[in-house]
C-alpha cells in the first residue's frame, strides 16, 4: 500500500560535532507501508541520523519534513505528538518507576491528560487498561510491578518496545531492537514487528546488524558510512554491491551478509 | 473517604500510619494537650514546615530540582501580609491584600526565574536561585524604610485573630477560646488543606509526569511531555504553596523580620528535613518537621537533664552540655542520612515495596 508521498524525509541534513561530522549530507526519504534497514558499521552515524529524524539532536544543515511539515527546529516532543516513535539502542527507561507505570506514563501522553493535576492518576483506569494492553503483547504482563532498574538486560529491551507500541506512532523507529537478546526471546520481538509491518500503513525504520533478521524483514536497505549515505536500494541489490561489501568487509561483518 | 482525601497514596507502613496519626492528633489537640506560649509556638511552627517542606518536596523529590530560593518565596508571603497588615492596619482586607501581592510577585518571579534558568543544567539552576534568593534578602533588609531592615516589622493583626480577644466567656477543656487559640487553628486547617492539595497534586497525572522527569528527562521529552513546561509548572506551585506558608507564619508569630524569614538557615532547615522526612514522598515532610523542629526546640532541655544526672562523671556531663545541643543535632543528621538514605518514609515503605505493592 505504497503512496506517493512521503512521511519523513531528510533534505541534506548534516551534524558536526566539533571536527567530526557524524552525518554528512543525507538526504533520504521514507514512505508509509515500507521497511527499511539502516546498516552500515559501528560509527557509521545511524543512530545519530535517528537523533536528528526524531528530534534528540537538531542538525548543522539541511532540514527534517515530517508529512511535508519543515520539522527541523521542533524538538522532540513535537515530533512525538506528530507521530513520530522511537525505541533507543541503549535502553532507555524510568528506572525507579513500575514497568507498569513506565507504559502508562507513555499511555497519558497520548491522552494528552499530562497536565491534569486535579484527578488521581489511578482513577483514568482506561489508561491501566492499556497500558496493560502493551505488557501483554510484549509478554511482559508478569512484571508489571516489579521497577524498570530490576529487569533483566532481555526484558528492559522488551519494556523499550512496549513503550514504543504505546506511543502508537505512525513512524516506528526501532534502534537495534534485539541486541543483547537471549535466543529465545528474538521471536518475541521479530514477530512484533512483522505485526507492526502487516498493518500496512506504517512506516518502520530499523537500525539493525544481524543480516538475517535485515534480509527477512526489509523491503529497501540504507547503507551509512563515515556519515554519507552510501548505498540505497532493493535489499538484494544493494547487499550485492561493491561498496557495501567493501564497507562491511573494512569491519569484519562480511561473514554476516 | 479517607482514600480519596488522601489521593488513594495511602502511608503502606503501618509504623508510618502510627506516626502521622500520632503528629495529626497532637498538632490538633496541641491547644488542649500542652499549656504556655512555647509549646503552642513548636506545633504551630511544625504545621507551617510541614507546608513548606512538602511544598519543596514537590521541586527536589518529584520533580528533581534543586533550588535555593524556596525561603525567599517563604519570605515574600510572611513581608506581603505583614508589611500590608503594618501599614494598612489590622483588617482582613489588608492580610487578603498582602496574600494575593506577594501570591503575585511569588509567581512572576517563579516564572522568571524558572523560564530563563530551568533549560539550562541543574548545577546551574542550583546557582541562579541562590543568586537571586541572596539578592532579595540582601534588598529586604536594605530598604529599611519600608522593611523594617533587619530589626523586621512587627504588626497588629485582625481582631479576631489577636490574643485579647475572647469568642466568648467560658471555657473549652480548661482553655480560653482566645485569638490565639483561633489563629492556631487557622494556621492547623490551612495547612491540612494545603498538604491534601499537595498530595493530590503528587498523585494526579501531572505528579506522574513530574516523576518521570526525575528520572530520566530525556525520555520523558521523547514520550511527547515537553518538560520545560512541566519543570516551570511545578516551580511556579511549589513557589506559590510557599508563599501560604510564610503568609500563615506572619500571622501567628505577628512579625516579619530577615532572621526568621528570609535566612539561610531557613534553607538549611528545609534541606534538612527533606532528607531525614523521605524525599519523593510528602510524607515526609510531615514526620521530617515533627522530629526536626521537636529536636530544635527540646533538645537542649533534654541535655540540660541529661547533663544534670551525670554531674558525677566529668566527660559525659560536659559532652552532654546543653551549649552543644548543635553539635548532637548534627551527629543525629549524619546518623539518620547513613542509616535511612532514603529518609524516615522511605526506610519504612521499604517493607510493603518488598511485598510487591505498587
Amino acid at each position: 500500500m505504497t503512496t506517493e508521498h512521503p512521511v519523513l524525509s531528510t533534505h541534506g541534513v548534516s551534524i558536526r560535532f566539533g571536527g567530526h561530522i557524524a552525518v554528512n549530507n543525507v538526504s533520504c526519504e521514507f514512505r508509509p507501508g515500507t521497511l527499511t534497514a539502516i546498516v552500515g558499521p559501528n560509527g557509521a552515524g545511524k543512530t545519530t541520523y535517528f537523533n536528528l529524524m526524531s528530534g534528540q539532536l537538531s542538525p548543522t544543515a539541511g532540514t527534517v519534513r515530517l508529512y511535508g511539515e519543515d520539522v527541523t527546529h521542533l524538538g522532540a516532543p513535537q515530533r512525538t505528538k506528530r507521530g513520530i516513535g522511537r525505541a533507543f539502542q541503549l535502553t532507555n527507561l524510568f528506572p525507579n518507576l513500575t514497568v507498569l507505570e513506565n507504559v502508562r506514563l507513555t499511555v497519558q501522553s497520548r491522552a494528552g491528560l499530562g497536565l491534569n493535576m486535579i484527578s488521581m492518576w489511578g482513577s483514568h483506569v482506561e489508561l491501566i487498561e492499556k497500558a496493560e494492553h502493551f505488557l501483554h503483547v510484549t509478554a511482559l504482563s508478569e512484571r508489571r510491578h516489579e521497577l524498570a532498574a530490576a529487569l533483566s538486560h532481555g526484558d528492559k529491551r522488551k519494556l523499550e518496545i512496549a513503550i514504543l507500541l504505546a506511543l502508537e506512532p505512525d513512524i516506528f523507529m526501532f534502534d537495534e531492537p534485539t541486541a543483547g537478546m537471549s535466543v529465545d526471546e528474538v521471536p518475541v520481538v521479530l514477530d512484533l514487528i512483522h505485526h507492526i509491518k502487516a498493518l500496512g500503513d506504517k512506516t518502520i525504520l530499523l537500525v539493525e546488524h544481524k543480516m538475517d533478521v535485515v534480509r527477512s524483514l526489509a523491503d529497501r536497505i540504507i547503507v551509512l558510512h563515515n556519515g554519507y549515505l552510501v548505498a540505497d536500494g532493493d535489499p538484494a541489490e544493494v547487499m550485492a554491491s561493491p561498496i557495501v561489501q567493501e564497507a562491511y568487509l573494512g569491519t569484519g561483518m562480511a561473514d554476516h551478509v | 473517604m479517607i482514600r480519596t482525601l488522601l489521593s488513594r497514596d495511602l502511608p503502606r507502613s503501618r509504623p508510618l500510619s502510627a506516626m502521622l496519626l500520632v503528629v495529626l492528633l497532637g498538632l490538633m489537640l496541641a491547644p488542649f494537650l500542652v499549656s504556655g506560649a512555647r509549646s503552642l509556638n513548636v506545633a504551630a511552627t511544625i504545621c507551617v514546615f510541614v507546608v513548606l517542606v512538602a511544598s519543596y518536596d514537590l521541586l527536589l523529590g518529584y520533580t528533581g530540582i534543586v533550588s535555593f530560593a524556596h525561603t525567599m518565596f517563604y519570605g515574600i508571603g510572611a513581608y506581603g501580609v505583614g508589611l500590608a497588615l503594618h501599614g494598612m492596619g489590622p483588617s482582613w482586607w489588608a492580610v487578603f491584600v498582602g496574600t494575593a501581592g506577594a501570591l503575585s510577585l511569588s509567581l512572576v518571579l517563579a516564572l522568571v526565574i524558572g523560564l530563563f534558568s530551568l533549560r539550562v543544567r541543574a548545577i546551574f539552576y542550583a546557582m541562579i536561585t541562590l543568586a537571586v534568593a541572596s539578592a532579595f534578602s540582601v534588598v529586604a533588609s536594605q530598604m529599611s524604610d519600608f522593611t523594617g531592615g533587619e530589626d523586621g516589622r512587627t504588626f497588629k493583626v485582625p481582631e479576631i485573630l489577636q490574643p485579647s480577644f475572647r469568642l466568648f466567656d467560658a471555657e473549652i477543656l480548661g482553655r480560653v477560646v482566645d485569638g490565639k487559640l483561633i489563629t492556631y487553628y487557622l494556621v492547623f486547617f490551612s495547612a491540612l488543606a494545603l498538604f491534601l492539595f499537595m498530595l493530590r497534586i503528587v498523585n494526579s497525572p501531572f505528579g506522574r509526569v513530574l516523576q518521570a522527569i526525575r528520572e530520566n528527562d530525556f525520555r520523558a521529552e521523547a514520550l511527547g511531555y515537553r518538560t520545560v513546561i512541566y519543570r516551570t509548572l511545578a516551580n511556579c506551585l511549589g513557589a506559590l504553596i510557599a508563599t501560604l506558608a510564610g503568609v500563615l507564619m506572619a500571622l501567628w508569630l505577628r512579625y516579619v523580620g530577615p532572621k526568621t524569614m528570609l535566612s539561610f538557615e531557613v534553607m538549611t532547615d528545609i534541606l534538612l528535613i527533606v532528607v531525614i522526612g523521605g524525599m519523593g514522598t510528602i510524607y515526609g515532610a510531615v514526620i521530617g518537621s515533627a522530629l526536626f523542629i521537636l529536636a530544635q526546640n527540646y533538645l537542649q532541655v533534654l541535655m540540660a537533664q541529661a547533663s544534670a544526672a551525670m554531674s558525677g562523671i566529668p566527660f559525659l556531663a560536659n559532652l552532654f552540655h546543653p551549649d552543644r545541643w548543635l553539635l548532637w543535632l548534627g551527629v543525629l543528621f549524619v546518623l539518620s542520612v547513613y542509616f535511612f538514605p532514603t529518609g524516615i518514609v522511605g526506610r519504612l515503605r521499604i517493607k510493603a515495596l518488598l511485598r510487591g505493592r505498587p
